[in-house]
């Protein structure tokens, strides 16, 4: 499987949200899911010049396996600015499942009421176990089920794909 | 293995911690996951909804045989954070009274599907004991148990110096006062050494410092002028009358004069040293109120660091509990 670069990717994210909200003012903020997700929000968000601080999420403690898998061994802490009737662009790198991000969405809840959230994602590979979709997507790749895309950075920002053990 | 070393007993097959017994024989890596997840709790905290889901339907059993007010209630509201049940269980003043043996309170408990026990007793290895003969699958985190451990104390004290001084290297502490009672001394030296303290110092009475002290990686003193000399950290203890049996001081006026932290012998250590107790203070017989409420203590920080560092240790022992591997960040979330 060939992948695309990352920073192609992002350009064709950043024309997206350009042309989805033509106005970035400061009801707009950022999220970014830790670690793929928060690189990649890192970027759009210096090239939107958003006004906003950008805001990183940790979801380890809204995960739906905790009590398969425990805690997270290296939790990150999450700062957010005041989301409190913004609208959030949250970022993640991959979407599969739609997991990270309902987990995301309650987290965001536990810190306020936003007005509304959009989903960014560096790649889509389906595969979808809840009824969540992207809006804003760099690119959608057909990923077999025994393969996962990797997103390894952040300088320089790789994709991979891994083949898991059976 | 072996199942009679508590600190053997505290971890699963991989190694992560499954019950919270004591800071002794737990490595620096673990003691550091507790420090950090500690500090992702504290971030919760401050904003307008305070709990996580991680503990979401679990029941929390607050099992006291000894008297507390602050850690049983940090424990009910740490258990309330991670969106727990709690059951507050008075057993001093109810089963064993009564003549209940440990076994059958536990039995009763475990019968009613409790997922953790929080333990404080008077004697010495009795949340070691309910940790070896309790169910699979429940957790026992102890919250004090005679003068042996005191393992959350320890851990938000250690919480509180990182977020005061950065880390451990190159700093040296002092614990003063009441060695002998303390089980917060105990498992603060084992905490200290293993997070890389340079030098841990005890500085009381010969009276109230154990015999084997020193071996615990601590140096001694008589001298508290000479002990404080340089010192980053002061941890001050609380003179534990209720524990004195014995003529083991002439009075408290003459312990404040020896080893009371007035702003005179605060001045000994370092310019920028932090004033810490685990509380309740005797003012005036451990600690002077100029020193307590000045501009070095840090004993109000120590009491909002409990929350955050009890979440951490119930959230990791929960999961200990159930995980069947250890989980690698990249590979859980590829899963996802």
């Amino acid at each position: 499987m060939t992948l695309p670069q990352p920073s192609t990717l992002i350009d064709n994210m950043v024309a997206d949200i350009n042309q989805q909200f033509p106005v970035l003012d400061d009801s707009i903020v950022m999220v970014g899911i830790h670690t793929g997700g928060a690189w990649i929000a890192n970027q759009l968000f210096s090239k939107l010049n958003l006004s906003t601080e950008l805001g990183l999420l940790d979801i380890s403690f809204y995960r739906d396996d905790f009590s398969q898998n425990g805690l997270h061994p290296k939790v990150k802490s999450s700062e957010l600015p005041d989301i409190e009737g913004k609208t959030i662009i949250l970022v993640d790198d991959v979407i599969m499942s739609g997991r990270t991000i309902r987990a995301a969405m309650n987290e965001l809840f536990d810190y306020g009421r936003p007005k509304k959230i959009v989903l960014a994602s560096l790649i889509d590979v389906g595969h979808r176990e809840l009824p969540i979709q992207a809006d804003i997507v760099g690119q959608t790749i057909d990923c077999p089920t025994d393969q996962r895309i990797k997103l390894t950075g952040p300088e320089p920002l790789t994709l991979t794909t891994v083949t898991l053990n059976k | 293995m072996n199942p009679l070393d508590p600190s053997q007993i505290q971890l699963n097959e991989d190694g992560r911690l499954k019950h919270f017994l004591t800071t002794e024989g737990l490595s620096k890596e673990i003691l550091t996951e507790i420090l950090d997840t500690a500090d992702s709790f504290i971030g919760t905290q401050s904003r307008s909804v305070k709990t996580v889901p991680l503990l979401r339907g679990k029941t929390v059993v607050n099992l006291f045989f000894e008297n507390s007010t602050r850690t049983r209630s940090t424990f009910e509201l740490a258990a309330k954070r991670l969106s727990a049940n709690i059951l507050n269980l008075d057993i001093a003043r109810s089963a064993t009274s009564k003549g209940e043996t440990l076994m059958d309170t536990l039995w009763n408990l475990e019968s009613m599907y409790s997922d953790m026990f929080i333990v404080r007793h008077a004697d010495s290895g009795a949340a070691h004991f309910i940790a070896q003969h309790v169910t699979p699958n429940v957790a026992v985190i102890n919250a004090g148990d005679g003068r042996h451990a005191h393992p959350t104390q320890a851990m938000l004290d250690m919480l509180t110096i990182r977020r005061e001084k950065g880390g451990f290297e190159n700093l040296t502490v002092a614990i003063v006062g009441d060695i002998l009672h303390s089980r917060v001394a105990r498992s603060q030296i084992y905490a200290l050494n293993t997070l890389g303290a340079e030098e841990v110092r005890v500085i009381g009475p010969n009276t109230l410092l154990p015999s084997e002290i020193e071996s615990l990686g601590a140096k001694a003193y008589n001298n508290m002028e000479q002990g404080l000399k340089g010192v980053d950290v002061i941890i001050m203890l609380r003179l534990q009358k209720e524990r004195m049996q014995n003529a083991l001081l002439p009075s408290e006026s003459e312990f404040y004069r020896l080893y009371g932290l007035s702003t005179d012998k605060l001045a000994l250590a370092k310019p920028d040293a932090i004033v810490m107790h685990p509380g309740p203070i005797n003012r005036g017989v451990e600690i002077e109120s100029a020193v307590a409420d000045g501009p070095q203590s840090v004993i109000l920080k120590q009491v909002s660091n409990g929350i955050p560092m009890r979440m951490a240790v119930m959230a990791m022992a929960m999961g200990g509990q159930q995980s069947g591997q250890a989980p690698d960040n990249e590979q859980r979330k590829e899963e996802v």
